[in-house]
């Protein structure tokens, strides 16, 4: 399957907002998770704007109920990215793109890590304690089933977040249950906070490891919106075996000085790095800030 | 002291078995899971009647708590169930982020709770459960006394949208309770009236206070009988209105006291009337291998031990 080099520049350009967004958010309260944000913004605008079938309204609009019921859905487990799930939400339509103004102030909508305790339309369950959502998206995933629901379900994890034990009980419990309605994406960035996934807790061989366990593995180039959007589609055609895309993403994409360097994984920007790194995110033609 | 009586015995887990195969036949939303703990579950005619409802997630009690948080995104109501100390302490960050701060319609169903389950000994007795599910917010915290009480309430948080916390446990004790009861979530039991002593009281040692009741009695002490068999949220008006009548209390638990029902009583106490209260309950300790009435006994939770705590609630008014 091809799609249209139109198409993929409009998401692109989409992008280009988000990443502009998550930098303003961050810098604006001097905290939260600029760098992996940056690196998976081509997977959300993917997700919600071309490959997820969402209900929408007349307008155009998604409409958000929780049972989620005969459409796509996603879930984040690495919650500390919460910039770019806010901004894409935001930008999609589930809420007002002024709201991201609020991110991680008191009284907002949108805390630190997601949550579902303050009602923000997209999100159906917090995360941010790593290593859960594996759990919740099969559990949704085998609710579609049990529901003669043939949508599918997404759920992004950190590479880092593998060290976790809860995802191998994950890892081995959705090929056994059959579910190839699930699909499961690793930022696989190679960065955690404390530096490298190889020095702090190597992960090894990720994919051999899911293939072990009897996931369908494939490799995508995160950054890479036709590749994105080819691997998320063609991962889908076995009923009964799940998947685990490896994708490849450099913390921080988008911004020369922020990009491939873990030090982002937690770090705001000062005023005058905002600056130039905006000067690197173009807006194009009917875009504006929030 | 009212008269209690009994012609059976059974253990609770069997009451919750009755219920959720009740609940099999007359609610479509409910499934049932299980971490390698169907058969102590006593989850056998659920299965067997319900296979497409039944989820053996295999001993992973973490992904478990997941799943159940996931499957009430498609509109189901999961019961997830092992023994009360995998249910709750192995699992304490996946039920608070997962399902009480996602406020997500999961049932948390726990077995084997207490010194009770004997022979297994400290790993597996826990006497910590209550105090961690009662701190989490959202969540609705329920110990059962009986066969009967359990499969009622086991039935009754199906139609509670909302986290639950079901405890109950392994030894056999008498059926005391109507088989027919319609159970109230958060509405203590008055069980028996008097002005002596208010005796509060969950779960296995609900009969021991029965039996405590008796001996007092006996004595010419009549207390204020009051079942607690939802810890959480606290029927504050019926232990307010008891020991305004009685002037102090006790509470009783298979639990420490850290943190317990006890604790949640003199909390209450302490805010609005400032009462002598005794506590029995364990004493900050593990437990160990042995029989359950060994263990009662050697813990001091037996009925004397209640009768014991009476006298010495009353000695301070």
């Amino acid at each position: 399957m091809t799609l249209k080099i139109m198409e993929i520049e409009q998401l692109e350009h989409i992008a280009s907002q988000v990443r502009r967004d998550i930098l303003r958010m961050v810098t604006a309260v001097n905290s939260g998770h600029p760098g992996g944000s940056l690196g998976c913004t081509d997977l959300f605008v993917a997700l919600y704007f071309d490959v997820m079938r969402l209900k929408r309204g007349a307008d155009g609009h998604p409409i958000f109920d929780m049972d989620g019921k005969d459409e796509d859905l996603f879930f984040l487990s690495n919650g500390h990215i919460s910039p770019v799930f806010y901004s894409v939400l935001a930008r999609a339509g589930y809420f007002p793109v002024s709201e991201l103004a609020t991110f991680r102030k008191i009284d907002s909508r949108l805390q630190g890590h997601p949550t579902t305790a303050e009602h923000l339309p997209g999100i159906r369950i917090a995360s941010g304690s790593l290593g859960q959502g594996l759990s919740v998206a099969a559990g949704a995933a085998f609710a579609k089933k049990l529901n003669k629901d043939d949508k599918h379900v997404y759920v992004l994890m950190g590479d880092g977040e593998q060290q976790e034990g809860q995802i191998w009980e994950a890892a081995q419990f959705a090929p056994n249950k059959k579910l190839g309605n699930l699909t499961a994406i690793i930022d696989y960035n190679l960065a955690q906070i404390d530096g490298t996934t190889m020095g702090v807790n190597d992960n090894r061989d990720l994919a051999a490891k899911y293939r072990a366990f009897g996931w369908n593995v494939v490799e995508m180039q995160g950054n890479d919106m036709a590749d994105i959007i080819k691997t998320l589609k063609d991962a889908k055609s076995d009923p009964d075996v799940p998947t685990l895309i490896l994708m490849h993403t450099l913390m921080g994409y988008g911004v020369d000085f922020m990009q491939g360097n873990y030090k982002w994984h937690g770090t705001a920007l000062s005023t005058e790095q905002l600056a130039n790194a905006l000067g690197q995110l173009p807006v194009y033609a009917g875009q504006e800030d929030y | 002291m009212t008269k209690f009586e009994y012609t059976d015995k059974k253990d609770t887990r069997s009451g919750f078995g009755a219920g959720i195969y009740e609940l099999g036949k007359t609610n479509p939303n409910v499934v049932a899971l299980t971490a390698d703990l169907a058969g102590s579950l006593k989850l056998d005619n659920f299965i067997k009647e319900f296979p497409d409802r039944f989820i053996q997630c295999g001993i992973a009690e973490a992904n478990m708590i997941g799943v159940s948080a996931g499957l009430t995104i498609g509109g189901h109501i999961p019961f997830a169930t092992t023994f009360a100390n995998f249910a709750t302490g192995r699992v304490y960050d996946q039920i608070r982020q997962s399902v009480a701060y996602s406020k997500k319609n999961v049932k948390i169903c726990a077995s084997h709770s207490g010194l009770t389950l004997g022979e297994d000994g400290a790993t597996h007795q826990i006497l910590e459960d209550l105090g961690m599910m009662k701190m989490l917010p959202n969540m609705t915290v329920i110990n059962t006394c009986d066969y009967n009480q359990t499969k009622a309430a086991t039935i009754a948080i199906a139609e509670y949208d909302g986290p639950v916390y079901l405890r109950f446990g392994r030894p056999v004790l008498p059926v005391f309770t109507p088989a027919d009861q319609k159970f109230e979530i958060g509405k203590a039991w008055h069980m028996s009236e008097g002005d002596a002593c208010s005796v509060f009281v969950t779960g296995n040692l609900v009969w021991e206070a029965v039996l405590a009741g008796e001996q007092l009695a006996a004595e010419g002490i009549e207390i204020d009988l009051i079942n607690i068999h939802t810890i959480k949220p606290l029927d504050t008006e019926a232990v307010l209105a008891s020991v305004k009548k009685t002037g102090c209390a006790v509470s009783v638990e298979e639990h420490n006291i850290l943190g317990g029902l006890g604790e949640s009583i003199a909390h209450t106490l302490t805010q609005n009337l400032p009462s002598p209260q005794e506590f029995v309950g364990t004493k900050d300790t593990f437990g160990e291998s042995g029989t359950p009435d060994q263990l009662l006994e050697k813990y001091g939770l037996k009925a004397a031990n209640i009768v014991d705590a009476v006298k010495r609630a009353m000695a301070r008014k």
